[in-house]
C-alpha cells in the first residue's frame, strides 16, 4: 500500500513566526531530553541552517540588569541538542484562539468523517474522544470560540460500502466496484486495488489503482452501487502516485475539450460547483466559464440541465450535439423547437 | 521582523517571564539589550513590542509590587503563559497529526501548524508520518478569514452578496453567529441587520471584502443558537411529496432508476418508471439532463417545465 506524498510540515505563516518557533524549540528539546538536529529541523519545517541560528540566538541571550546573565544554556556538538539551562523558557507558550480552534473543529469534523467512514480511530469512545477532550483541557478558555465553527460531512454515502472498503484497505484486499458515471449515465463495473479514503469538499472518496484504467482513480462513495471485497491480495504498482488532494483533485489533461459557456445569474452556480479555468463578469449577473473536461457527453447533460440559463459557445461539435438532443428530446414531446425537424408531429399549443 | 527586533522581543519575554515581580519601563529598558538611547524612542518601541507580545497571544500584566511604587510595571504570568501538560497516547497522537493536516489548503492552515508547534514543545509525538488510511481536507474560501475573525470577536460587518438569480449584488449586514461548512461548502449564519430576521448566506456568493462595521464584543449570540441547524434548514430538500410518471428509454436513465418506486418494461424499447420528487424545479432540470432518453408523462407542470429547459437549451 502507498501512502499520501511527504509534505514538509505547514510553516507558521505570521509574521512573528521565528519569535514563535524560538519560544517552542527550548521546551521541545527539554521535553525529549536529547534530539537530534536534523530532527529536529524536520518537526519544526526550517533547514539544519536556520535550526543552528535559532539555537545561537537562544544561547546569545542576555539580559543585562541588575546584574548581566545568560539565561540559556545549550549546546548541539556531535549534532544532538541538550539545553542544560532555561530558566522560565522551559515549558511552550499556550495555544491562541486560532490554534486551539483549528485543532478542534479539525478533531470534531474527524468525528463527523468517523460517522460516515468507520475509520478505527475516529469512532466513538476512540483515540478521537480522548484527544478532543485532553486539548480542551489544554487550550481552556481558548477552546470557546471553536464552538462557533462547525463542519457537517455528506452523509449520503452507505456506510456499508464504506465499511467494506475500510475492511479492504486493513487487508490489503482488492475490490470489486459497480460505480455510477452520472456523466455518461452509465453503471460501470471494475476492479480496483484501494489506496487510501478521502474526505474532500464534503463528500468521501476511495483513491486506488483502477485495474480497468491501468491508473489512479477516485471514486466517490455515494456514486458506488456495490463493493465486493475480493478474495485477491491488492496490487498497487510502484508507480502509482497518490493523488496530490492539496492542489485539488482534479486537474485538467491537455487533451481535454476547453468548453465555454455563457451562463444567466440562475446559471452561475455552474462556477460555484466546477472549477473553472477562467471566470468572466458579463455585466448584469452573467458569467462566461471555461471549463475542461474530457467528456462532451457531461457537457451536453450540463448544457440541458441549464437550459435557457446557460449557452454552450464552443467546440462548435459540443453546441451541435446539445441543439441535436434538446431537438429529438423536444420531438417527442410533439413539440418542436424553432423551424422544428419536418415531420414532426405538431402539437396544438 | 528583523533579526534584532526578534532578538529584542526574545530578551523581552524571557526577562518577564523570568521576574517574580513587576518591572517598570525603566528597569526593562536596563535589563533588555536593543533600545535606543533616547527615552521617548525607547518608550514608542515597547508599546509597539508589548502589542507584538499580545498578538502572539502572551499574557502581559501591568501592576505594582505594593502601595508604595508609584510607577506601574510589567510581568508576564507564568501559570497564564504555560500550556497545561498534555500527554498524548500514540493513536491520540496520531489522531492529532491527521486533524493539523486537515487546514493544509484553507485559511487556519497557518494557525494548525503554530498549535502543532506548541504540543510537540509540550513533548507530543505527532509525527507526519501516521497513516490513520483516510484523509480528509477543507476547503478554503476567501470570506472565511475575515468572517471567522467576526465569529470570534463578536464583530458586525457588511459585505456585497450576489443571492442566487440576482443580477447585482447587494450590500448586507450581518451579526454572525458562526460559520458552517455543509457538505464541503462554508456558510456564515447570524443576524442581518437590515432584515431585522436570521439569515443564512453562502461564502462562496460574497463579492469583495467583509468589512468590520463594530467593535468587539458588540454581538450578541442568543443562548440556545446551533448555526448548525439554521444551515442544514437553510440547505434542506423539500419532502418528496409527488411521483413523476416516466418513460425512460430502455438501458439508460440509470440516474433516475436507481430513486424508482416503479420500473417496469412498457414496449417499443422503453419502460415506465415512476420517481418520487419534491423539487419540482430542480427535478425537471434534472430530467432535461437526460435528453431523449427520458419522457415525462405526468404531472403536466413538470411535463411543461422540462419542455421549457428544453427549448431554451435549442435557443
Amino acid at each position: 500500500m502507498t501512502g499520501p506524498p511527504a509534505h514538509p510540515p505547514a510553516r507558521v505563516s505570521t509574521s512573528s513566526d521565528r519569535l514563535q518557533r524560538l519560544l517552542a524549540l527550548v521546551p521541545y528539546v527539554i521535553s525529549r531530553k536529547v534530539v537530534g538536529l536534523s530532527e529536529t529541523a524536520a518537526a519544526f519545517g526550517v533547514s539544519e541552517r536556520e535550526l543552528v541560528d535559532d539555537l545561537n540566538m537562544l544561547w546569545c541571550v542576555e539580559l543585562r540588569a541588575p546584574d548581566p546573565y545568560c539565561p540559556i544554556d545549550l549546546s548541539y556538538e556531535g549534532g544532538e541538542i541538550v539545553v542544560s539551562q532555561a530558566e522560565s523558557m522551559d515549558r511552550p507558550l499556550r495555544l491562541g484562539v486560532d490554534e486551539a480552534s483549528a485543532l478542534l473543529v479539525a478533531l470534531r469534523m474527524l468525528a463527523e468523517v468517523g460517522q460516515v467512514a468507520p475509520v478505527p480511530g475516529l469512532a466513538e469512545g476512540s483515540a478521537l474522544s480522548r484527544t478532543i477532550a485532553k486539548l480542551e483541557a489544554a487550550a481552556g478558555e481558548a477552546a470557546a470560540p471553536s464552538a462557533q465553527v462547525a463542519v457537517q460531512v455528506d452523509r449520503h454515502a452507505e456506510r456499508s460500502v464504506a465499511a467494506q472498503l475500510r475492511e479492504a484497505l486493513a487487508a490489503g484486499r482488492r475490490v470489486h466496484l459497480s460505480y455510477y458515471v452520472p456523466g455518461r449515465d452509465e453503471a460501470t463495473e471494475r476492479d480496483v486495488d484501494p489506496m487510501r479514503l478521502l474526505v474532500v469538499e464534503g463528500r468521501t472518496y476511495v483513491e486506488g489503482w483502477c485495474r480497468r484504467a491501468e491508473g489512479v482513480r477516485v471514486f466517490r462513495l455515494d456514486r458506488v452501487l456495490a463493493v465486493k471485497v475480493l478474495k485477491v491480495a491488492a496490487e498497487v504498482p510502484r508507480e502509482a502516485e497518490p493523488v496530490d488532494i492539496d492542489s485539488g483533485l482534479f486537474r485538467p489533461s491537455p487533451t481535454d475539450l476547453r468548453v465555454v459557456i455563457e451562463l444567466s445569474p440562475y446559471g452561475r452556480w455552474v462556477a460555484e460547483y466546477y472549477p473553472c479555468e477562467e471566470v468572466t463578469e458579463l455585466g448584469e449577473g452573467r458569467l462566461r466559464v471555461i471549463l475542461r473536461t474530457p467528456d462532451s457527453e457531461w457537457v451536453r447533460r450540463l448544457a440541458l440541465r441549464l437550459g435557457e440559463d446557460g449557452r454552450v459557445v464552443g467546440p462548435a461539435e459540443v453546441v451541435a450535439d446539445v441543439r441535436r438532443e434538446a431537438g429529438a428530446a423536444l420531438a417527442q414531446y410533439g413539440t418542436a423547437g424553432p423551424g422544428g425537424p419536418p415531420g414532426s408531429p405538431g402539437k396544438v399549443s | 521582523m528583523s533579526k534584532r527586533k526578534t532578538e529584542r522581543l526574545l530578551s523581552l519575554v524571557v526577562c518577564l517571564l523570568s521576574s517574580q515581580r513587576y518591572l517598570t519601563a525603566t528597569q526593562i529598558r536596563a535589563a533588555v539589550p536593543g533600545y535606543p538611547d533616547s527615552f521617548d524612542a525607547f518608550k514608542r518601541m515597547f508599546e509597539r513590542d508589548k502589542e507584538e507580545l499580545r498578538e502572539l497571544g502572551i499574557p502581559l500584566d501591568m501592576g505594582s509590587n505594593g502601595p508604595l511604587d508609584e510607577e506601574l510595571g510589567y510581568r508576564i504570568p507564568r501559570q497564564r503563559y504555560v500550556l497545561p501538560d498534555i500527554r498524548l497516547e500514540s493513536d491520540e497522537a496520531a489522531v492529532l497529526a491527521l486533524a493539523a493536516r486537515v487546514w493544509r489548503r484553507a485559511e487556519l492552515a497557518g494557525a494548525a501548524a503554530g498549535a502543532l508547534l506548541k504540543l510537540r514543545a509540550a513533548g507530543v509525538e505527532a509525527e507526519e508520518t501516521s497513516q490513520p488510511g483516510i484523509e480528509p481536507r477543507l476547503t478554503g474560501e476567501a470570506a472565511f478569514g475575515p468572517l471567522w475573525e467576526a465569529v470570534r470577536d463578536r464583530r458586525p460587518v457588511t459585505f456585497a452578496y450576489r443571492a442566487f438569480g440576482r443580477s447585482e449584488p447587494q450590500q448586507r449586514r450581518l451579526e454572525p453567529w458562526g460559520v458552517v461548512n455543509r457538505h464541503g461548502r462554508w456558510y456564515v449564519a447570524g443576524h442581518d441587520q437590515a432584515r431585522d430576521a436570521v439569515r443564512v448566506f453562502r461564502l462562496s456568493r460574497i463579492e469583495g471584502q467583509v468589512e468590520f462595521s463594530g467593535p468587539r464584543g458588540a454581538v450578541k449570540v442568543p443562548d440556545g443558537t446551533d448555526v448548525r441547524e439554521l444551515v442544514a434548514e437553510w440547505d434542506s430538500q423539500p419532502a418528496e411529496q409527488q411521483t413523476a410518471a416516466l418513460k425512460i428509454r430502455s438501458g439508460t436513465g440509470f440516474g433516475l432508476r436507481r430513486r424508482a418506486v416503479r420500473d417496469q418494461p412498457g414496449g417499443d424499447g422503453w419502460d415506465l418508471v415512476d420517481v418520487r420528487f419534491g423539487d419540482a424545479a430542480w427535478f425537471a432540470e434534472h430530467i432535461a439532463s437526460f435528453g431523449a432518453d427520458v419522457i415525462v408523462t405526468e404531472p403536466a407542470d413538470l411535463r411543461d417545465a422540462v419542455i421549457t429547459r428544453l427549448k431554451g437549451a435549442l435557443a
